[in-house]
């Protein structure tokens, strides 16, 4: 391209054309991903005769919100939205909490056995959630947790990585702010909550993002720990949608749609803090 | 470890110097342990104890009512190793690990590299290449089952349109999987591609300015520089998704429900079968320890194989 022209003692050497081509291909790519739920969009606005039309048609003829007000007419997704709500708020305040205050522990003070301790909190990472369904079940079974808001949320909190995550973050902060913190009297615990955590602000933002697209996201657990409709999550509650609402696809995709989109603005609104969050997390961490 | 800062409190501040001494040997010694007690305690009722009551299991011929407990002593291993559904349900687990780790690498590392953008159009690209990963997998399965739907699905609708034949992918055994693996990607590639991203942001901009002057065009840049750099990411990614991959459940559950004819049923459903369908308690916990054994042992190899190429480094 024109790059050629230009003196090249002047400007180090550029080749314009992969920029450009890399634009095209980044649009492509991320049309690409979005077609999967403009299409949903698009079927859920669909009268139900035109869903099934054999040669495919993209926007619909006769657009209607049919298929949105009769799938909240059927109240249960208000239900399930409110369920998953109390569920996600309740997993990541208490995961922040009492992660924050092990990693403190961790990181800033001493007692018999902290090593000993911390190492299997580790080991406690490479442990997947999915081996535990059976006995944890049973467990909760036991503890008449099953069909409970509990019994959802406590397993979801035990989230060894947020501990290892958040210890090293708090190693790498100075003592010298905790001195000062400490000289005006202030107890470990004030430290904690007006040392520690302002300082850690942008990384608890992150983790707390996360833990809550994780709880809301969360299928397995919720799904196994309640059989009662009224008390099932977004996931579990629509698992069961393809079966009740038989073939009618604009009402399937208009409750895919209801079902996806509070975390899609959640993401939305937050993509700043998602993004530098993974980078302290995920890379330094 | 530095040395605890009370004596120095006790110097700067004469007023306080009362309480912590009466306190202090106690409270100095075992303090530490209350901020770490609210996780511990969930962390052994919620990790521990099911761990250890599940490998207890594991010995008896427990069901889900938990009422008679034979004592079976090795039998549910020994079944185990007999089970031709355990094997094959391995196989599956394997075989959908080795279809989907290579392309949620790849393509996360393509997408990063794209979208390192300033101003509008990379926030567009950062929110397209991420936004399915903030779904629920019942509504991303719900929405790729209605776009396999032959006849009047997306896929097989531009399919037709193209000359093609139609595929049943989701009830095709050698299709299955491939249908699994496509939605899987277009799910959470989103993750990867953020953790590449933030180590793209992480390389100074003076590294390129320097190649720059020495003459490095952007091929150069891009295999001499940003690759290489890259490579430490690249592992921790890898050790990641193979470990997620394995455990793979939620997206074939609710696609195939592992059919057809159990052709993508992975080792997790299979527990869930053994223990919540069959209701053979002690035999789905052996089952389970069998695939925490090869999570622990495919993390600790990459750890070991991580840290190794760190040190020669």
């Amino acid at each position: 391209m024109t790059t050629a022209t230009l003196p090249a003692a002047t400007k180090p050497p550029r080749w314009n054309f992969p920029k450009t081509a890399s634009a095209v291909g980044a649009v492509i790519l991320a049309v690409i991903w979005l077609v999967p739920l403009l299409w949903a969009l698009d079927t859920s606005l669909k009268p139900e005769p035109e869903t099934t039309r054999a040669p495919i048609t993209w926007l619909p003829e006769s657009p209607t919100t049919d298929a949105y007000r009769s799938v909240i007419d059927q109240g249960d997704l208000i239900r399930w939205f409110f369920n998953s709500t109390i569920v996600s708020v309740l997993v990541t305040t208490l995961t922040l909490i009492v992660s924050v205050l092990a990693a403190y522990g961790f990181s800033r003070t001493k007692f018999p056995g902290r090593k000993v301790l911390f190492g299997l909190i580790i080991a406690g990472i490479l442990v997947p959630p999915q081996v535990l369904i059976v006995p944890l079940f049973q467990e909760m079974t036991g503890l008449g947790l099953v069909d409970t808001y509990w019994g959802m949320v406590l397993p979801q909190v035990v989230a060894p990585v947020m501990v290892f995550v958040l210890k090293k973050f708090f190693d790498g902060i100075s003592r010298d702010y905790e001195d000062a913190a400490r000289v005006d009297g202030a107890s470990r615990w004030r430290i904690v909550w007006s040392v520690m955590v302002p300082m850690s602000r942008p990384i608890l933002v992150a983790v707390g993002i996360f833990t809550f697209i994780g709880a809301w996201n969360n299928f397995l657990w919720p799904f196994i720990v309640t059989t009662d409709p009224s008390m099932m999550t977004i996931p579990v509650g629509l698992a069961n949608v393809q079966g009740s609402y038989g073939l009618r696809y604009a009402q399937i995709m208009a409750s895919a749609v209801l079902g996806g989109l509070p975390l899609l603005i959640v993401y939305a609104l937050f993509q700043r803090h998602v993004v530098r969050g993974v980078g302290d997390a995920g890379i330094k961490g | 470890m530095a040395v605890e800062t009370p004596p120095r409190v006790t110097a700067g501040t004469p007023s306080t110097t009362a309480k912590p001494e009466t306190g202090q040997p106690w409270k100095e010694r075992w303090g530490g342990l209350f901020f770490v007690a609210p996780f511990l305690l969930l962390f052994v009722l919620f990790m521990l104890w099911p761990i250890v009551s599940g490998l207890w299991n594991s010995f008896f011929n427990t069901s889900l009512a938990g009422v008679k407990q034979e004592f079976l002593g090795l039998q549910n291993w020994r079944d185990l190793f007999g089970d031709p559904a355990v094997w094959s349900s391995l196989k599956n687990t394997l075989v959908f690990t080795a279809m989907s780790t290579p392309p949620l690498v790849v393509i996360a590392l393509v997408m990063a590299l794209l979208a390192n953008r300033k101003g509008l159009l990379g926030w567009l690209l950062r929110f397209s290449y991420f936004a399915p990963f903030v779904l629920p997998a019942t509504v991303v399965t719900l929405i790729w089952v209605w776009i396999y739907q032959p006849g009047f699905g997306l896929v097989n609708g531009l399919l037709t349109a193209g000359g093609f034949t139609e595929i049943d992918w989701l009830n095709t055994e050698n299709r299955a999987m491939l249908a699994v693996v496509i939605t899987t990607v277009w799910w959470t590639v989103g993750f990867n591609f953020l953790l590449y991203l933030a180590a793209l942001q992480g390389i100074p901009a003076q590294v390129y300015e320097a190649a720059a002057i020495d003459g490095a065009n952007g091929r150069q840049q891009l295999f001499r520089i940003t690759l290489p750099l890259l490579s430490r990411t690249t592992g921790l990614i890898v050790v990641l998704q193979l470990v997620a991959s394995l455990k793979i459940f939620d997206q074939i559950y609710l696609m195939t429900t592992g059919g057809p004819n159990h052709a993508t049923r992975p080792i997790i459903m299979y527990i869930y079968e053994t223990g919540f369908t069959s209701y053979r308690i002690g035999y789905a916990s052996a089952i389970s320890y069998l695939f925490f054994a090869i999570i622990v042992i495919v993390a600790v190899a990459q750890f070991k194989l991580f840290s190794g190429r760190g040190e020669a480094e």
